[in-house]
């Protein structure tokens, strides 16, 4: 019995029917874990709590929906006792001291946290390059990157390793991996799940939400990572539905909006047409396409390169060698202590947007650049609400191409900035999205991006699990298809 | 030459709320260091703040009294600078749209009016404080009061002089403590102002180029490093040179001010909307209720007391400066009949005990309950106004219990008339001298023979009964 590969669903399965132990589920991992140690997904482990956890539920069998699921956690979130450092230097040896929402949500749920993956420092990254704690490879190639920033979240579920983890987006890092290493990841709606606890990047634009093998098992995550908490006021007070009571609904007569405007030229033929078949699949599921217009999509990533590096910039000043992460040894004096601290402890993307966001909310270009983004951001998010008035989902390609080398982009930011090209304008405009596998390019897989109304995961996860019942894209593993 | 002073106030006044004004920590003030702390104001990574609404009502209580706009839906930037006190590096404020805009308030300089506009006044965070002096070397981080509400009361540039600032800062002072939003308290640092200075030549429509004096908490001092400032300034434009727009300190032990730092070494603070905090909507039910609510200001005392209990204006105006002194009035009349006497004794004794003290009333031994005892023992002839003023003394002394004092000590009134005629009698007999000069013409000597009487009853005797009495012997 192993459960490598093996999703949420299938593992529960196992559980119930008693063919392994919890205990075993936990070691396995961890030999996963030390058999895969070569991809660098996980930042810190939580062994000795998890096989505690999963001794317990032998011992007690538990009826929570989630009992004995091992989960890795983005190391973004804070976990109580847990060093979490947002792969970064400046918070090496941070502790918390409480535990984020999310976190509490899914083991409340009965998950266990088997531990901490590695991730773009402070999620700013798209190929988990610029983490302090070394890149994360792709299970799928050699020296491919996983995407990023949740890189190693998504290595981790693509290594069979765990059968689903934690991740955020903030312009795509859940969906741009999760396409890289072929796996599906959602991004929530805006307010969907709590950022209390999440260590903010552009808190505007900050949501964490599921990676995992199918739509079905996202579906099962998103149930439990989803609450309406008093300590984020920006967290939603809306009815949260059972997001797997939809997922076999009839495609027959629903509408896919295509957008006109996307900008497909920079794309391969091959890229193009993996895109296409799967258009067509939806449509031989029932469902129509839709012609729409996005006039404003082009300016997503300046407005996103705007808004978010502001953000950041303030951000992060609590970083600053005082309180808590690291501090730089000996300083002269209080200037010091800051231009020290913060030069030792960040690295250059983090630095570069700071840099930016200091730039653009400073005096005198306030309104030539933030303010203007967060008109463009308005413009945007009314294309968005124009287009869900006659479409029950958008689909677009979720990257431009499949995988790339380590190092091929790391010298030109800007190029590593389209990375999220297709993925950023629904995070402007808050709106729940997902990728899912939709091809496979000389043995790298790609995804395709499913765009949903505000609140509207229940339509996305119907759409990618009606596909994933008629294709396989989502069953290849980077050894072989799975039985 | 002739100059005009143009001056600005920011005061800040600690909102007497019960938690922060994003978290649940405590606002209690004198605790441990670092011990009313939560994840939020430490700005632990991953913490988001809640707005808290009680700092919102009393905000708005402040706006109604000044006549001020209340913007129910105001919203909170960020103020972003590095400071080891500020623990997320940036505050949180409202720059772009504070709960209050454009109140005023009126004040009193040498017995002529003043109305003078309130710009704003906006709710934001207060920062912890720096510790220099503790440690050798190092500066120690008390994070206590980061976070605690603050209500920054912006005027208009409208005070013309060191008198009127402080009139201006005393009457923010005396109104937000009768609203009960803020303690009033500057030697806490419950209140703090910055004072914003420039002349200009008499004639000259421009502004001159100001200075802001940093962190004045009390009144003596913002007259002082007022009027330290103006004289720089003059001195300054006289000998040709001019006027840097820059921070100052004001050194109390020197009496001058210094510069902290000038306009290019000034922050930009890169102020932008706090993408963590939704706007705060307050609904006209919340509102409603807050007017209907509002507790009675200065004036409207001032102006019932006068009325309806007919005390002079001048007492009035006393009584009703501190709302110590009006809850004191008040609570005491409640429990006598005599409120005109109660108010004689506030204005008169018992501010002269204060004065001596330099206390507040509440920070006395003497309870409302215990002061309206007391005149009630005058009022129905029990004690003597003067056995009184004892009583009252040792009352401020210890706090004892006015009949208890009365008992202990025999001081209960002489009512009994043959036995005040029987004392007076022996004190003629006794004094023949006195009474043929009396008789002669010196009328002067019937005080001598009321004293003599108060002296022998240990002046217990009803003063009018005695002079009633000592006429009719005498006579």
């Amino acid at each position: 019995m192993t459960i490598k590969y093996k999703t949420i669903k299938e593992i529960k399965k196992m559980i119930s029917s008693k063919v392994i132990s919890n205990k075993e589920i936990v070691q396995e991992v961890y030999k996963l874990i030390k058999d895969n140690n070569h991809l660098n997904a996980f930042i810190t482990l939580n062994e000795e709590t998890s096989i505690n956890k999963a001794e317990e539920l032998d011992n007690k069998a538990s009826d929570l929906p989630l009992a004995g699921i091992p989960i890795a956690q983005k190391d973004l979130f804070c976990t109580k006792g847990l060093r979490t450092t947002c792969g970064s230097k400046i918070l090496e040896n941070f502790i918390p001291p409480y535990s984020a929402t999310v976190i509490e949500n899914l083991e409340d749920a009965g998950c266990i946290s088997v531990g901490k993956t590695n991730m773009d420092e402070f999620a700013m990254g798209s190929s988990n390059e610029t983490s302090n704690f070394g890149n994360v490879y792709n299970p799928w190639g050699d020296n491919l990157v996983p995407g990023g920033s949740s890189g190693g979240s998504a290595s981790a579920v693509a290594a069979g390793i765990v059968p689903g983890a934690s991740g955020t987006d903030t312009g795509g890092s859940i969906r741009q991996p999760a396409s890289l290493c072929g796996i599906t990841g959602l991004k929530p709606t805006y307010g969907r799940v709590s950022r209390w606890g999440m260590i903010a990047f552009a808190s505007s634009l900050d949501q964490a939400g599921p990676m995992a093998r199918t739509a079905e098992d996202c579906a099962l995550l998103l149930n439990e990572m989803c609450s309406h908490d008093i300590k984020d006021t920006t967290s939603l007070d809306e009815h949260i539905p059972n997001f797997e009571d939809n997922l076999n609904q009839s495609l027959q007569g629903k509408k896919i909006g295509v957008v006109q405007d996307l900008d497909l030229s920079s794309l391969d033929n091959e890229v193009i047409k993996v895109y296409e078949d799967s258009l067509k699949e939806f449509v031989s599921l029932g469902a129509d396409l839709v012609d729409i217009s996005l006039p404003n999509l082009s300016l997503s990533v300046p407005t996103y390169y705007v808004v978010a590096p502001a953000e950041c910039s303030s951000n992060l000043s609590r970083f600053d060698g005082v309180k808590f992460g690291r501090r730089s040894a000996n300083p002269k004096d209080l200037e010091e202590l800051y231009t020290k601290t913060r030069s030792e402890g960040f690295g250059d993307e983090v630095k570069r947007r700071i840099l930016i966001g200091s730039y653009v909310l400073s005096a005198g270009y306030y309104d030539a650049y933030y303010k203007k983004a967060q008109q463009v951001r308005r413009l945007i998010k009314n294309d968005f609400d124009e287009a869900f008035s006659g479409v029950d989902v958008i689909m677009t390609p979720t990257t431009r191409g499949p995988a790339f080398d380590i190092g091929s982009k790391g010298s030109d930011p800007i190029q590593m900035y389209l990375e999220d090209l297709f993925t950023i304008s629904s995070n402007l405009a808050g709106l729940p999205a997902m990728s899912l596998p939709n091809g496979n390019l000389d043995n790298k897989p790609i995804g395709l991006q499913i765009i949903g109304n505000f609140l509207d995961e229940s339509s996305i996860l119907n759409f990618a699990h009606m596909y994933q019942t008629r294709t396989n894209w989502h069953l290849l593993t980077p050894e072989g298809e799975k039985k | 030459m002739s100059w005009e002073t143009v001056i600005g106030l920011e005061i800040h006044a600690q909102l007497s709320t019960k938690s922060k004004l994003f978290s649940g920590g405590s606002t209690e003030f004198g605790a441990e260091s670092n011990t009313h702390v939560d994840l939020v104001d430490m700005g632990l990574p991953g913490v988001l703040p809640v707005a808290n609404k009680e700092a919102f009502y009393k905000a708005i209580r402040f706006g109604l009294a000044t006549g001020a706009k209340i913007n129910q839906t105001s919203s909170f930037d960020r103020k972003n600078y590095f400071y080891p006190d500020l623990p997320k590096g940036y505050q949180i404020t409202q720059m772009t749209k504070p709960i209050v805009e454009k109140g005023s308030i009126k004040i009193l300089v040498d017995d002529s009016e003043k109305i003078i506009n309130i710009t704003r006044a906006h709710l934001e965070e207060d920062a912890g404080k720096s510790i220099h002096d503790l440690f050798e070397g190092e500066t120690g981080v008390d994070l206590n009061r980061a976070g605690t509400p603050l209500l920054e009361i912006v005027s208009e540039p409208e005070i013309s002089n060191a008198k009127e600032a402080v009139a201006y800062f005393k009457a923010i002072r005396q109104l937000v403590t009768f609203l009960d939003i803020c303690d009033g308290n500057m030697a806490q640092g419950s209140m703090r102002c910055d004072v914003n200075v420039s002349v200009k030549k008499t004639d000259a429509s421009e502004l001159g180029t100001r200075a802001e004096l940093k962190n004045i908490n009390s009144f003596k001092f913002i007259e002082k490093a007022i009027n330290y400032e103006i004289d720089r300034q003059i001195r300054l434009l006289e000998s040709g040179e001019s006027v840097v727009q820059e921070t100052r300190l004001y050194d109390s032990e020197k009496n001058e001010t210094r510069s902290m730092r000038s306009k290019e070494e000034a922050n930009d603070y890169r102020y932008f909307p706090c993408p963590d905090l939704l706007p705060v909507v307050i609904s006209d039910k919340e509102l409603m209720e807050i007017k209907e609510n509002l507790p009675e200001l200065p004036e409207e005392k001032e102006n019932r007391y006068i009325k309806e209990i007919g005390l002079d204006e001048s007492e009035a105006k006393i009584i009703s400066s501190s709302k110590t002194m009006a809850n004191m009035f008040e609570d005491a009349s409640s429990k006598t009949n005599n409120a005109k006497l109660v108010a004689n004794w506030l204005v008169g004794d018992i501010s002269a005990l204060l004065n001596r003290d330099n206390i507040e009333i509440d920070e006395s031994n003497l309870s409302a309950e215990n002061f309206g005892k007391l005149i009630g023992r005058i009022s129905d002839n029990t004690i003597s106004g003067k056995i009184a003023k004892s009583v009252l003394e040792e009352v401020w002394e210890n706090g004892s219990d006015v009949d208890e004092i009365i008992e202990s000590k025999g001081l209960i009134q002489i009512q009994d008339e043959s036995l005040l005629e029987e004392i007076a009698n022996k004190v003629i007999e006794t004094n023949p001298d006195q009474v043929s000069a009396y008789k002669n013409g010196k009328d002067k000597l019937f005080g001598f023979f009321v004293g003599q009487v108060m002296k022998e009853t240990q002046g217990k005797a009803n003063p009018k009964s005695v002079n009633e009495i000592l006429k009719k012997i005498l006579s």
